[in-house]
């Protein structure tokens, strides 16, 4: 099929063999709203009877969780930069600053930054190409009837493969059990028509789950009236059915370049260069078998 | 926090981290590092190649009727199959699941293109193995050689896929030549296992083939380094540059040993042979560890993504179409 | 709001959304900063400064909305001539009494009638030999107790009841009129004030005021919302009193959109003022008989019956709890069983009695729902108190440091307190959590949210009302047949509860008897049906008609988007299920809405009723022109244009005459500790604080090099207060593993203190270690030449649980509001890098602190503020 391993797919559970199918379901997590309450990490733990992850005080601000992993299928990130003075004018304005430190003399402070406080919550993609679904040499990563990508837990046999496939480092064994998990939207519940649990928990809506062509419109629009107000910062994330992974299944809206949030700025799913992987590989095990039989070339009986 | 590098690994400190060009979250890798095990993963790559090889050498030698070269060829290949596939069910999250391996075909992936390759390889090697040894079926046991040697490159190469589709920056962005790296590295050591166990007069293709694919390794992992610019670095820096470059030294000491003296001394001959097998070794230890470097190292990922997008940016400016 | 209170913050970010301006006041940048519009930051405890100048900037610019403050506030009454403001006295008002550390509050009455009725006369007689009459009550107390301040809990439903309505200028011109005197008052509260106090640039101290005037008035209200940021300090009562004024100044009070909300605490921290846990208070805000004041029935309501408003029925609801109580035993002969009650002789709050339990006095105590060994000030103190008891019953879900600090608490690592020597027998008794039985919440808005049982309790773990419904049956079994009079009240009690197939009493059967029952038996629908007489009985006033129509109304749960924007039938809230109190005041004088925007209550002249969104806050077919006639009393002396009903003169008070204990109106006191001499008033205190003198609780001098920084405590989203429901559960746990505080990058520097390392902070109390984090949301403040910097200290850490830290209360020093005795959450300390000693030389090591700081610990609370 046209688009299987990259670029634009628009109907994803179809490419995938599936005849009817529900829509394709998704998240759109607007970070402008995030308080960073961490309601959507427990909620996720609590259904999915996830163990912890360890208690490590990290440092990084009020992140102890530190990133996306077999034991966080949500993580919340807590950014905290130190800003630039800037005039007192805040008003509608997503973007709160403390004032304009030392901006003024004899002003309040020490001369010690204003800061920024950004909190997103990420969450595993479910790419329209899956990398770590393509990888998967036992099938036990597959895509659901939802165009969600989901790891099988009594298949898994922990090769690891998906790990390092996965653009976004979402996928992680868990070490003490041996096998892969993540993110499964939730598909237990989406089977029996309710929300995933991180979307229920959230308070202000930061994290909305649907239908994914209605989420981008929402998104589309949500992003218009924030560049209104003047947060030139916004930006849609992983919305494009256009960039490299052929658009995600869950998507952001940031307000600074997503690798201030641990995110690749332009992730190239692998199976994009799969063709010229196996060409080269083709052409060098070819190469090989020269060299072999050069080897007896020069020696005759 | 500040100290840390609040946000971002180079805005944060202003007093302790040096200005760096790119943003990251507190320094934190954006991708995963492979949770493949050291030394397992590494010495299977570096097995699957010596294995590949050694299936060519053998089926020469049974064509040759270079009888101690083939033993020597055969066992390799049937070992290097049987021990490397020890090794990656060994790195298994869940060894006794190794089965599910072959549960469906994914041309996607690299490993269940591998497991179809391995399988029969290592059915292929060890029947043409015990074939010769035990001197049943022979007829059986010089089809299944020639399976082998048919299977063998692929086993050897594969194994470049396998890295290379993946997110890894030094393994992807190297998907063009690592396949010429391991085909070269696998018949370095090949022909090196060889050059040592045999003796000189039967060990000619050995030492050719040894050669040859040193050559081949050379050439590749200096195109690779040329291509990849900054992501080549951690090829050349830190543990894995100098696994890389240690391997290299090796390998080309090793070459010109058996150019020289190869045919004619018995000790040049094993000890060229065996640094051949060494520096095989060391360049999958390289390849492996410069991938897991890359992994770690954000700069590594965001900075060839910005250039990407910047550049993307700019031919959409000039109106030419982006790749 | 976004850290503690993140679900009802979720209505903040939807405000956000349709365009409304947060503004977010706080020491600290936190999660509510990150997403408002503008982060002010304040030094901890200087917020009537604030707040104060935000008054000035009002009343001297002529900003705020006249029509609603002539109308509906006491602006135009005029006080006594007699009064004397802290402009005049140095930071004292009129009536101290430095020996009893107390107002006399006569002088600031509204002005006597010329001719004062009888009832008038009366009452002012009454309000004046009560101050006498309970002077030196309490034995041991060493001080008077004011009768007013003692219950100030029971205005919570109404002002205190002034004598007379007053006279008035409705144009605001008399100099002894409550508006002049605000305006002479507050006039030192400038910006520049601002910043040498707070430390906030006037810059942005006017963005604040611009955006909250421009906020306000007739087509707009601006909504105020705190917790213990303002609560939690010995001026606290004064700080939310700032507010008041300014808020009511604006026109943002009965309004939507406007208010003073105050964001309660645990889930039914609001359930538990109303039916009370409190000493002072019964429920329904119905004051606790004293035992020297009130020795009859008569005595007990005089003080309020037949007052203007709905709280001059106080007999009737008074009557009506009786008969809940006593039931069949209560009648018009016997007083209702008046005689029943239990009598308070003085100051019975929690600190004091911990004071008691370290004096010997208070033998046994229970713990139920409480951490006080972590969660509340002074921790030592309070280990101390509770290992001089009898007996110590704890009700908990986990094994709390309170009860296991006879092992393994601090005192025992110091050798202050030795496991052998402690001879109070512990009771640990497991309760069944929320989930685990049906019952009420009564949240912030007052509305009741009932919630069934989701899952039955494990092992021996009870609900409340089955251990204290079997605790009372036992009790009663034990006494029964006794012919003691003093047993009586027990074996007299209603207690008939009817219990499910495992002996569980129904919730709802309680409900329904707070609710209350009329002489048909059948559950009444309103307070208005309540009557003296003894023919109803009910539990809680405020609470009749919750479960009105003999259903239980607080189970509603049709959601928001099938109702209007009220969503009256969520829930039920008291009083009357009406979800905006005051709300006639959403209306102009003549009835009509003072904006359509802003439409909610209004008069239906044709109808002849009042109508709107919600039900109205209000006699329901009195018109706007009503005047009352002379000597009305209760609701029938209510005015047409006296929105505020539940008051006396149905007027919003700028200015209280009555019903506080540290004065008519706020006045900026630093903190009993600080770094800062009060640049206002010559007082550096609140003189009327309540200390608490013992060799537990030395307080730091104020302005003291040794500890020259202020810390404060505050809550984590992921953490709930005292700890034991949020340390013991790993998802929890992991999302804030380790006690920390938070440090400016320049006192980090100034301290040497590293990022991830660790800090010991001591005060005169003791010393605890953290973790340090260093970041930027803590700012160093400039105060005029002085930098004064702040410690951060979230407070939910104690022994026990998956990990483990010292407790930041053992740091912090009881000092108290005098009207509502709770702690201040802030302190001065020092911070030094490093671990904090162990063992006997932590105790050398506070002690040198408190030899350098010159801690006089013969008057450990002294303070040395000169
Ligand atoms: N997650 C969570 N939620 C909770 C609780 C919990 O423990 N955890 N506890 C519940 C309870 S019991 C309560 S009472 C509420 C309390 O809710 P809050 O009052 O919101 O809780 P705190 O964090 O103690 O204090 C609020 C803020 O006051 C600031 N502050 C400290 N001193 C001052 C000051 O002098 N002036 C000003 N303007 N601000 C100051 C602190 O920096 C802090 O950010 O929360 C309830 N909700
Ligand atoms: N320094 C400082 N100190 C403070 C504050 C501050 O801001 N700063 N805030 C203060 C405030 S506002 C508060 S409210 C206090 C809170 O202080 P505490 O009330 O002492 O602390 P909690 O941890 O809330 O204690 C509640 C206990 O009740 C148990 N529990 C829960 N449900 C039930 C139940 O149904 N039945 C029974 N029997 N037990 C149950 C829990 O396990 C827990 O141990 O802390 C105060 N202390
Ligand atoms: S984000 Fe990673 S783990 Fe999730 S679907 Fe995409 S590739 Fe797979
Ligand atoms: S670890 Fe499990 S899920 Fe991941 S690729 Fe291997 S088998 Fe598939
Ligand atoms: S969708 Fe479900 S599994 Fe995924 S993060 Fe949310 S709660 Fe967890
Ligand atoms: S629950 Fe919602 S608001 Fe809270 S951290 Fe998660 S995404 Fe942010
Ligand atoms: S813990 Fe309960 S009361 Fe507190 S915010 Fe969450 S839902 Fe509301
Ligand atoms: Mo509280």
């Amino acid at each position: 099929m046209a688009n299987s391993l990259w670029g634009p797919l628009d109907d994803v559970q179809g490419d995938a063999g599936y005849d009817h199918h529900p829509p394709r379901m998704g998240f759109f997590t607007d970070t402008s709203v995030c308080i960073g309450c961490k309601a959507c990490e427990v909620a996720c733990k609590e259904w999915n009877e996830v163990p912890d992850d360890g208690y490590e005080l990290s440092g990084m601000s009020y992140d102890n969780t530190q990133a996306l992993g077999a034991s966080t299928w949500r993580h919340v990130a807590f950014v905290e930069k130190p800003v630039e003075p800037k005039p007192l004018t805040t008003t509608d304005l997503g973007l709160p600053g403390m004032g304009p430190p030392g901006a003024m003399e004899g002003g309040a402070t020490d001369g010690d930054a204003g800061v920024r406080w950004l909190m997103s919550s990420d969450v595993c993609k479910h790419c329209t190409h899956a990398a770590c679904l393509d990888v998967c040499p036992t099938g036990s990563l597959f895509r659901t009837e939802f165009g969600t990508v989901v790891v099988q837990p009594d298949i898994c046999n922990g090769c690891g493969y998906c790990v390092p496939a996965c653009p976004y480092g979402v996928i992680d064994l868990r070490k003490e059990d041996g096998r892969a998990f993540k993110c499964t939207l939730c598909y237990d519940r989406l089977k029996v028509d309710e929300s995933p649990a991180c979307a229920t928990a959230c308070p202000t809506e930061s994290i909305q789950f649907g239908e994914l062509s209605e989420l981008r419109e929402r998104a589309d629009h949500r992003l218009a009236e924030l560049h209104e107000r003047g947060v030139d910062v916004a930006r849609l994330y992983g919305r494009d059915p256009e960039d490299g992974v052929g658009g995600d299944g869950a998507f952001f809206l940031l307000l600074d370049e997503p690798e201030v949030y641990g995110l690749p700025p332009d992730p190239v799913v692998t199976t994009r260069d799969l063709g010229s992987i196996w060409k080269h590989v083709g052409a060098a095990a070819a190469t090989m078998v020269g060299v072999g039989v050069a080897s007896f070339l020069g020696r005759r009986r | 926090m500040s100290p840390k590098g609040g946000g971002g690994g180079g805005r944060g400190d202003r007093l302790m981290v040096p200005e760096a060009e790119f943003e990251s979250y507190y320094g934190k890798q954006i991708i995963k590092t492979p949770t493949w095990k050291t030394p397992d993963v590494p010495l299977y790559l570096f097995l699957g190649g010596l294995a590949g090889g050694s299936a060519l050498l053998a089926e020469g030698a049974a064509l040759q009727d270079l009888p101690a070269l083939e033993k020597v060829a055969r066992g390799a290949a049937a070992a290097g199959a049987g021990i490397g596939t020890v090794f990656l069910v060994h790195d298994l999250g869940r060894p006794e699941r190794f089965l599910h391996m072959l549960r469906v075909f994914k041309p996607t992936s690299p490993l269940s293109v591998g497991s179809f390759i391995l399988a029969p390889f290592s059915a292929f090697s060890t029947a043409a193995f015990g074939s010769m040894v035990t001197g049943w079926f022979p007829r059986l046991g010089r089809l299944c050689g020639v399976g082998a040697a048919a299977f063998g490159p692929p086993l050897a190469t594969y194994t470049a896929a396998l890295v290379a589709n993946t997110a890894v920056p030094a393994w992807h962005e190297a998907h063009r030549e690592l396949p010429f790296v391991f085909a070269g590295s696998g018949a370095t050591a090949a022909g090196g296992l060889a050059m040592l166990l045999t003796p000189v007069d039967q060990a000619g293709p050995a030492r050719r083939m040894a050669v040859a694919g040193a050559a081949l390794e050379i050439a590749a992992a200096e195109s690779l380094t040329h291509r990849l610019g900054m992501i080549a670095e951690p090829y050349q820096q830190g543990r894995p540059g100098t696994l890389m470059r240690t391997a290299r030294r090796m390998t080309t000491v090793a070459a010109v040993a058996t150019l020289l003296a190869g045919r004619r001394s018995r000790l040049v001959s094993a000890v060229a042979g065996a640094t051949c097998v060494a520096a095989s070794a060391l360049t999958r230890f390289g390849v492996f560890e410069a991938g897991l470097e890359s992994a770690r190292d954000p700069k590594y990922t965001v900075i060839p993504q910005k250039e990407r997008l910047a550049a993307r940016k700019a031919a959409a400016a000039s109106g030419t179409p982006a790749g | 709001m976004a850290e503690a209170h993140p679900v009802g913050f979720q209505w903040v970010m939807e405000a956000k959304r349709r365009g409304a301006k947060i503004i977010h006041v706080d020491p600290r940048f936190t999660r509510t900063s990150a997403v408002a519009d503008l982060h002010v930051p304040i030094r901890a405890g200087s917020d009537i400064a604030f707040l104060g100048a935000l008054v000035n900037h009002v009343l001297s610019n002529d900003l705020d909305f006249r029509e609603y403050v002539v109308a509906y506030t006491n602006a135009a009454n005029v006080i006594d001539e007699d009064f004397r403001d802290t402009e005049d006295l140095d930071g004292l008002f009129s009536g101290f009494d430095p020996e009893a550390a107390q107002y006399d509050p006569v002088t600031w009455r509204y002005q006597p009638p010329e001719n004062p009725t009888e009832d008038q006369q009366r009452r002012e007689a009454d309000l004046e030999s009560d101050e006498v009459r309970t002077g030196g009550q309490y034995p041991g107390a060493g001080h008077k107790e004011s009768h007013q301040a003692a219950r100030s809990e029971s205005h919570g439903s109404g002002g205190a009841p002034v004598s007379w309505k007053g006279r008035r200028d409705e144009t605001l011109q008399d100099p002894h009129c409550v508006f002049q005197i605000l305006k002479r008052h507050f006039a030192r509260y400038t910006p520049e004030m601002v910043q040498e106090v707070c430390g906030i640039e006037p810059e942005q101290f006017r963005e604040v005021a611009d955006a909250l005037t421009a906020n306000s008035g007739r087509e707009r209200t601006t909504a105020f919302c705190y917790a213990v940021g303002w609560t939690h300090h010995s001026v606290g009562a004064q700080m939310i009193r700032t507010a008041s004024i300014l808020q009511t100044l604006l026109g943002n009070i009965g309004r939507p959109g406007g208010g003073i909300l105050a964001l309660r605490g645990h889930a039914s921290i609001q359930g538990s003022t109303d039916i009370p846990t409190l000493f002072n208070i019964l429920p329904g805000y119905l004051p606790m008989p004293h035992a020297a004041q009130h020795q009859s029935l008569d005595e007990w309501v005089s003080a309020d019956e037949g007052k203007a408003g709905f709280w001059g029925n106080v007999r009737s609801y008074s009557v009506s709890l009786l008969k809940s109580y006593w039931g069949e035993a209560a009648t018009a002969d016997n007083d209702f069983c008046f005689d029943y009650l239990p009598r308070i002789t003085g100051d019975h709050s929690t600190y004091n009695t911990v004071k008691r339990m370290i004096d010997g006095t208070t033998k046994g105590y229970f713990l139920v729902g409480e951490n006080p060994a972590v969660g509340s000030a002074n921790g030592k103190m309070q280990r101390l108190g509770m290992a001089n008891l009898d007996w110590l019953v704890v009700r908990d879900l986990q094994m709390i440091e309170s009860a296991t600090f006879w092992q393994d608490g601090p005192e025992i690592e110091t050798g202050e307190l030795v496991t052998e020597d402690i001879g109070t027998e512990i009771f640990f008794l497991p309760a069944a959590s929320h989930v685990e039985k049906a019952g009420s919440f009564t949240q912030t808005q007052r509305m009741l949210q009932w919630r069934d049982k989701a899952v039955d309790p494990p092992g021996d773990a009870r609900s409340e009302l089955d251990f204290y419904f079997e605790l009372g049956n036992r009790i009663r079994e034990k006494l029964a047949g006794s012919t003691d009079e003093m047993d009586r009240p027990i074996l007299d009690l209603a207690w008939d509860y009817p219990v499910d197939e495992k002996g569980e009493p129904d919730g709802q059967a309680v409900l329904r008897e707070i609710n209350g029952t009329g002489p048909d038996g059948r559950a009444l629908s309103a307070y208005t049906e309540l009557k003296a007489d003894g023919s109803t009985a009910c539990g809680c006033w405020i609470y009749c008609g919750v479960y009105a129509e003999e259903t239980n109304q607080a189970r509603r749960r049709k959601p928001h988007w099938e109702q209007d924007q009220v969503a009256a039938e969520w829930g039920w809230v008291w009083p009357a299920n009406r979800r905006i109190l005051y709300n006639r005041a959403s209306a102009a004088p003549d009835g009509t809405p003072w904006s359509e925007r802003k439409r909610y209550v209004w008069w239906d002249a044709e109808k002849g009723r009042w109508t709107g969104a919600d039900v109205p806050d209000f006699i329901v077919d009195r018109a706007p022109d009503h005047v009352p006639e002379e000597g009305a009393t209760g609701p029938d002396a209510i005015g047409g244009q006296d929105p505020f009903v539940m008051q006396t003169d149905g007027k919003a008070w700028l200015f209280a005459p009555l019903g506080l204990a540290d004065g008519p109106m706020p006045t900026h006191y630093e903190p009993p500790e600080s770094p800062v001499r009060n640049p206002l008033y010559g007082r550096q205190n609140n003189p009327s604080r309540r200390k608490l003198s013992d060799a537990s609780n030395p307080i730091n001098p104020s302005y003291s090099d040794v500890f020259p920084y202020v810390f404060t405590t505050y809550r984590l989203t992921e953490h709930h207060t005292a700890g034991a429901m949020s340390r013991t559960l790993p998802y929890l746990t992991e999302l804030q593993p380790e006690p920390f505080c938070e440090v400016s990058p320049r006192l980090a520097a100034e301290r040497g203190l590293e990022h991830l390392g660790w800090a010991t902070i001591v005060t005169a109390r003791t010393a605890i270690e953290a973790r340090v984090l260093v970041t930027d949301r803590l700012r160093s403040l400039r105060l005029g030449d002085q930098v004064v910097e702040q410690v951060g200290l979230p407070y939910h850490w104690g022994r026990n649980g998956i990990t483990q830290g010292d407790s930041p209360n053992d740091l912090v020093n009881v000092t108290m509001d005098p009207n509502v005795y709770i702690q201040d959450k802030v302190g001065t300390c020092d911070i030094r890098p490093g671990r904090r000693p162990r063992g006997p030389d932590l105790t050398a090591y506070v002690e040198d602190y408190r030899r350098r700081a010159d801690v006089d610990m013969d008057d450990p609370t002294n303070g040395r503020t000169d």
